[in-house]
């Protein structure tokens, strides 16, 4: 297809009397962004354009359901995009298994690799084969309205293992305010809390070591000891009134009108939960963060300073021109990292680049990942769309006390044998 | 001449006799298209699903791990699936038992032509006019115990609110209220119609028998109008079997999974979760189930003469 867009191009011109030169294209499908990322991108683009006469720069947008549900498809015909966004983990692989993907390990500038972590280049390598770059990092924190803390006399400071966050709930509870806002509707916000517990229950890994197969897999103690751990926090009813029922978005813009205390969510949120509240939401000095809870005697030990988070990035498909991948190392370089990070886009993941955040939560996120023994990426990316879709249910169903935590680390299991 | 008449008999002869008045060239011409579309949009991607439902396939490339009949069995055996069928049954208990008699009462009570009758079949009608999703999503702001109607009525009632959507055992009686009230008008307008088709000299002999109005509605109205009553019947469960954009604005099949329907059952678990060879399990299930209700209700309520 690309070659008889050339041809034509090329005929064109020689119709033209040479007045025009043949076009490369170089398709970029990326989830939806607000008007200011896209116009970041459109920057890159222009830049890079200018520098490379004769290539075309597109980038083009889906919403982000859709985007998923549409990827396989898009794949499949002619209209592949070159580089499209990617969360890593299995579906990565299964994209590179069924031979979509490109090895681009040759194709980089020189030294272009050193620029960027070793563990956010794993992220986009299957069996040490890289296929995409990673784009920016984030983390799950658990966000804190000192407000109302303060108001319940809840020292946010001393909640260092779980066994004090569940007495800071109490002592919420007690003094008439409500602990916890979450999305339970969406259920992946529910599935930070399981993915932490068992990050911190079996160490950093865990979950690798389950999907290898290793012992009991995903049925092995700390995932059912994660299990029991988060049903002894929904057992004291923690989360707002009918929290089944509120989304994502409505719990966000909840959480910045004062619903409750804490709100175990991504750095992302800094910005949309404001913008989503009633009445500003909540400023700068009424916010804090803290990392998730650690476990006091763990069935592993060595899952303390492990975060959970995602390292989003792009793939590049296997019939994308070198040029493609020449595109995707400009558009990451050092340069444009620094630039999204002071523009407070997102955290860049190239090395070195993150002290160009001037945002103090922003700063506070790069350095627990970067201080981080691993890395955990969101499970429910990890581990593909169908088994980490029964993550999900499995912690939303373990919150309303509907299944035991023996069934649910069976029902994962259960998706994983059969994915 | 008996030589003449044999010969038309022979199958050439037929066929040339068809093709000159007409028959075969218009089955010709006009079939093919029909044919070419259905079989292409319709027999193709159903034998395909066949096809895909023996795989365990995530939709990338070509199937290639056959799984035999393990789709079916892991359907067979999943609890959500059962929930699913469960729900779809309730769908179709709750259109016949509760949606079609208030459909008729109301149709029986607005049917004449007057200008009045009018305006209410037009206020009971627009819930049909209504895009599933819109109306799902306006459901959803009206049960929403936080900001919605449901919050507004427990302020001012002074209990605490509730939040039915949220709730595991409840939030399927939302969604059927929501399917009554959506589809109500629908099964009403065609009760009028053929209401409005009973003669009418009929209800005035029976009146001047002596009839009461209730005894009219049962001894002649409603005999007269049996047809339109199996035929919206019929697709009341044929719409049961299809309910999909109500729920997913709704509940999105949950919390935890207890609002599915069947096809939101395909959805969630065969296309979201990029189970492909699943899903298409599912779909066949589903066709199954929709082919045999058909003809059944065709076989035992639709016979010659009644609809």
């Amino acid at each position: 297809m690309r070659h008889s867009v050339a041809t034509l191009a090329l005929l064109a011109g020689t119709a033209l009397a040479g007045t025009a030169a043949a076009q490369t294209e170089i398709s970029i499908l990326r989830v939806a962004v607000n008007d200011e990322q896209e116009q970041y991108y459109e920057e890159i683009a222009q830049a890079f354009e200018a520098e490379h006469e004769g290539v075309d720069v597109n980038f083009e947008y889906i919403a982000n359901e859709a985007y998923k549900s549409k990827l396989p498809t898009l794949l499949q015909s002619d209209a592949r995009p070159d580089v499209f966004y990617s969360w890593g983990g299995e579906t990565l692989r299964q994209q590179s298994e069924a031979g979509f993907l490109k090895d681009i390990s040759d194709l980089l500038p020189d030294g272009f690799r050193e620029t960027m972590p070793e563990a956010a280049l794993n992220a986009y390598s299957v069996d040490g084969t890289l296929y995409g770059l990673p784009l920016y990092a984030t983390e799950v924190v658990l966000w804190v309205n000192t407000n109302l803390t303060e108001e319940a006399g809840v020292d946010v400071d001393a909640i260092e293992t779980w066994e004090d966050f569940l007495g800071a709930v109490q002592t919420l509870k007690d003094a008439g305010v409500t602990p916890i806002v979450a999305g339970g509707q969406d259920k992946w916000p529910l599935h930070f809390y399981w993915s932490y517990l068992a990050l911190r229950e079996g160490g950093p890994d865990v979950v690798t070591q389950a999907m290898g197969g290793e012992g009991d897999g995903f049925e092995a103690e700390a995932f059912i000891e994660a299990g029991r751990e988060f049903q002894k926090l929904t057992e004291m009813e923690p989360f707002q009134d009918g929290f089944m029922g509120t989304t994502y978005e409505t719990s966000s813009g909840m959480f910045a009108d004062g619903a409750g205390a804490f709100y175990l969510m991504g750095d992302w949120d800094y910005l949309p939960m404001r913008e989503r509240s009633t009445d500003g939401g909540l400023s700068d000095e009424e916010l804090r963060i803290i990392s998730f809870p650690t476990i006091a005697d763990p069935v592993t030990e060595g899952g303390d300073g492990a975060t959970l988070g995602g390292i989003n990035g792009w793939a590049v498909s296997s019939t994308a021109e070198p040029e493609a991948v020449e595109f995707l190392a400009f558009m990451l370089n050092e340069e444009n990292q620094r630039q999204a990070a002071s523009q407070e886009i997102f955290i860049p993941v190239a090395k070195g680049t993150s002290d160009a955040l001037q945002n103090p939560f922003y700063r506070q996120v790069a350095e627990h990942i970067e201080a981080s023994s691993y890395h955990q990426i969101f499970l429910d990316q990890f581990l593909g769309a169908s088994v980490g879709a029964t993550v999900n249910d499995v912690s939303a169903d373990l919150a309303q006390g509907a299944i035991t935590p023996e069934d649910g680390a069976a029902q994962v299991q259960e998706a994983w044998d059969f994915r | 001449m008996a030589t003449a008449e044999t010969r038309r008999l022979t199958a050439p002869d037929r066929l040339r006799r068809s093709l000159s008045n007409g028959r075969v060239s218009a089955a010709l011409i006009l079939l093919p298209p029909a044919l070419i579309l259905f079989t292409l949009f319709v027999m193709l991607p159903l034998g395909e699903s066949v096809w895909y439902s023996f795989f365990s396939w995530n939709g990338y490339g070509t199937p290639t791990d056959y799984v035999g009949l393990e789709n079916y069995q892991r359907i067979a055996g999943h609890s959500v699936f059962h929930t699913a069928v469960g729900n779809t049954l309730k769908i179709v208990a709750i259109s016949i038992l509760l949606q079609m008699p208030l459909a008729l009462l109301l149709a029986l009570l607005i049917y004449r032509k007057t200008p009045t009758n009018a305006v209410f079949r037009l206020i009971f009608f627009v819930p049909y006019i209504l895009a599933e999703v819109a109306a799902g999503l306006i459901w959803s702001f009206v049960f929403d115990g936080n900001y919605g109607v449901t919050a507004s009525i427990a302020q001012s009632l002074g209990t605490e609110s509730f939040f039915i959507l949220a709730d595991r055992d409840w939030a399927f009686v939302a969604v059927m209220t929501v399917i009554v009230w959506k589809y109500f008008g629908f099964h009403m307008m065609i009760y009028i119609a053929a209401l409005q088709s009973v003669p009418e000299d009929l209800i005035e002999a029976a009146r001047i028998e002596g009839a009461k109005r209730r005894q009219i509605v049962r001894y002649v109205q409603i005999p007269h109008i049996k047809p339109a009553i199996i035929v919206s019947a019929f697709f009341a469960i044929i719409g049961a079997l299809q309910v999909f954009d109500i729920i997913i604005p709704l509940t999105n099949g949950g919390p935890s999974n207890q609002t599915h329907t069947i096809v939101t059952y395909l959805y969630t678990f065969g296309l979201t979760r990029l189970n492909i060879g699943f899903g298409s399990a599912v779909g066949v299930i589903l066709f199954i189930a929709a082919i045999t209700v058909a003809v059944f209700y065709q076989r035992f309520f639709m016979q010659r003469g009644q609809a």
